[in-house]
């Protein structure tokens, strides 16, 4: 049976890693699309509720967020702060906000901005509904609720 | 090429957060004008929806169960039997929808400012879901799709006329004290 005989230095060839930029790069798009770059660096902890009736708001050019919660640094106390953009403000600042986002939009634009309410869910309903009533005067009427989906309920 | 790449990659990964906005949308009523009277809403086509600051629900005077929310808001909004303690229903007809019962009845949220946000959430979701359920039925009756799967936006407009979303949320009120 000489003629099957194996021969003895066969080796694994090794991986062909030509394909490996075209893969890495699919990746990188991958990423790219699905992700946002972070543009602020959040001041406060928020942990957005539950919900089950969520829309996807769209076009994230347009969006302006408000971030509602307790201060991460705990020397700043657990009392809920508001932040605007990188920094804590008071509900008298939310005008000025509303004003600076409409002025940072093109004209056609304007009228739809929506403003996304991240707030964290153990805040207490008072600071929410003092940043509503800023928004209602400062004209910024459409308004979102963030928060993260939750699986919908079997037994109702 | 590779490792140029994968740089690029460990760069997005660590810049960027995986952070899909979504949530409940609604739009706020403009501020109300010192000089005209509030509008007139009967009795019977208001719901009231009360939350307290330990995030208990009143709904029409009574105590109930925030599951039991969706169900409520559903009978209030559609009144099947025509029950003259709930909102008036008139036959209205919609362009591509013809006629169909639309309510008068409007439900009224009032909450404490020591109302957590997470239940606040909770009841603004389960009225939502009412609300959607109302459409999905109403688009699968007569376009036979749900209303999110409706296509053409004419459609969609319809049934949003036919059901609107009627949550008016009253002016806050300081009843729990600050906290």
């Amino acid at each position: 049976m000489a003629r099957f005989k194996k021969s003895g230095g066969r080796s694994v060839p090794g991986i062909n890693t030509g394909s490996m930029s075209d893969i890495i790069f699919m990746f990188l798009f991958f990423f790219m699309v699905i992700t946002t770059i972070r543009e602020v660096t959040l001041e406060v902890k928020v942990l957005a509720p539950q919900a089950t009736e969520i829309q996807k708001l769209e076009k994230k050019s347009l969006v302006s967020f408000i971030y509602i919660g307790q201060p991460r640094k705990a020397s700043l106390g657990t009392e809920s702060r508001i932040q605007l953009n990188n920094q804590f403000a008071s509900v008298a600042d939310i005008q000025a906000f509303v004003a600076a986002e409409r002025a940072a939009r093109d004209e056609s634009e304007k009228n739809f901005i929506t403003t996304s309410l991240k707030v964290d869910q153990n805040t207490r309903m008072g600071i929410v509904t003092d940043v509503k009533q800023e928004l209602r005067t400062a004209g910024a009427f459409k308004i979102n609720y963030s928060t993260r989906k939750q699986a919908k309920k079997s037994n109702d | 090429m590779a490792d140029i790449s994968f740089l690029l990659l460990t760069f997005f990964l660590l810049t960027s957060s995986i952070d899909t906005d979504q949530g409940i949308t609604r739009k706020l009523p403009p501020p109300p004008d010192p000089k005209a009277d509030p509008p007139e809403v009967k009795e019977r086509n208001v719901l009231k929806v009360l939350v307290n600051k330990s995030d208990r629900l009143l709904v029409q005077g009574q105590p109930i169960d925030i599951r039991q929310l969706k169900e409520r808001a559903k009978e209030f909004l559609t009144n099947p039997k025509d029950d003259p303690n709930l909102p008036e229903v008139e036959e209205v007809t919609i362009n591509n929808l013809g006629t169909v019962r639309t309510t008068k009845g409007i439900i009224s949220l009032k909450n404490d400012r020591g109302t957590s946000y997470d239940m606040y959430i909770q009841v603004q979701n389960e009225l939502t879901a009412a609300i959607n359920e109302l459409r999905d039925e109403l688009a699968q009756q007569r376009f036979g799709a749900k209303f999110s799967d409706l296509n053409s936006a004419t459609q969609s407009e319809a049934i949003q006329k036919a059901v609107p979303i009627a949550i008016s949320e009253a002016e806050p009120e300081d009843i729990g004290g600050k906290k």
